[in-house]
């Protein structure tokens, strides 16, 4: 089953990445834009079909190596 | 001093590294990452700089899990001595042996030059050649050398001394001027700038003499 796994900067922790992009629509005419954050999608194809089971294993990977829980977090959906 | 120097794919400061331990007198041993276990009755293990495994999903984090490193923790957590630079001091707080996180330069930009530093902490086996207030100038060479830390772990580090140097002007945005943080026993030090590369004046500095030569005269002591 497919899995889809969001990693985002936590609330607090710059970012450079999301600052710069802002700016960058702003010098282009894009108005009112308030705040961007980027973060990463990682999609997972697993053998596994239980989704409760599927999202468990996405959790430990994600505790374990797919975010960095000191500046990240992440969210697991089945897809 | 028994030391070691691990090489992940993308390591390109390790020989740097292997060159300055050795003038100072270090028995040195080159380490491939996949190499499940460190040799016997090592005192030091470094961790060099380079961009490991591509820099992909985050700077050194798929160096954190190679094979070798369950080793390198076991080694800190047995109260060995660890050093990364760089790439290296990413590898460590990947791997939970330092504190905080490292990203993106605040800047964006990659950012090669000499800085000055601060020397915050004199009293620890790699500091104790210079003195607390000395400035020293070390390389960098770092696009994600932005240190993180939550406010309450900061204030944390400053009350235990753990702040190894600091940037006498900030170049990347890390919080608290933070260059170089040490760990709670005093045994592991992670610093982005490079004192590997200042052991030569032929390559335009010898600043970071003093750190290996007080390194390997401190363990030969202990």
């Amino acid at each position: 089953m497919k899995i889809r796994v969001d990693v985002m900067l936590k609330t607090g922790v710059l970012d450079p990445q999301g600052a710069a992009v802002q700016h960058a629509l702003g010098t282009m005419g894009f108005e009112g834009i308030q705040g961007i954050r980027q973060g990463k999608v990682i999609e997972l194809d697993l053998a596994e079909n239980d989704k409760a089971k599927a999202c468990a294993q996405a959790k430990e990977m994600c505790e374990k190596l797919l975010a960095n829980t000191v500046i990240e977090s992440y969210k697991v959906e089945a897809l | 001093m028994r030391a070691a120097v691990i090489v992940f794919p993308g390591s390109n400061c390790d020989r740097d590294l292997a060159v300055a331990f050795e003038r100072a007198g270090a028995d040195v041993t080159m380490v491939w990452h996949k190499d499940d276990h460190l040799p016997e009755g090592l005192d030091m293990v470094a961790v060099p700089g380079g961009f490991s495994f591509g820099d992909y999903l985050r700077c050194g984090a798929i160096a954190a899990r190679s094979p070798i490193t369950r080793s390198l923790i076991r080694h800190g957590e047995r109260g060995g001595y660890i050093l990364g630079v760089c790439n290296g001091f990413q590898v460590l707080t990947e791997t939970g042996l330092l504190p905080g996180a490292l990203i993106r330069n605040a800047g964006l930009k990659f950012i090669c030059k000499d800085v000055e530093l601060n020397v915050e902490n004199d009293q620890t086996a790699f500091t104790q050649g210079y003195s607390k207030g000395e400035q020293v100038t070390f390389p960098i060479a770092h696009h994600d050398g932005n240190y993180q830390v939550p406010d309450e772990k900061l204030a944390e580090l400053r009350g235990e001394g753990r702040i190894g140097f600091t940037y006498a002007d900030n170049p990347n945005g890390s919080a608290g001027d933070i260059a170089g943080v040490i760990s709670r026993n005093r045994r592991v030090l992670g610093l982005m700038p490079h004192p590997e590369r200042a052991v030569d004046a032929a390559h335009g500095g010898t600043d970071g003499v003093a750190m290996f030569s007080a390194l390997v005269e401190s363990v030969v002591a202990a």
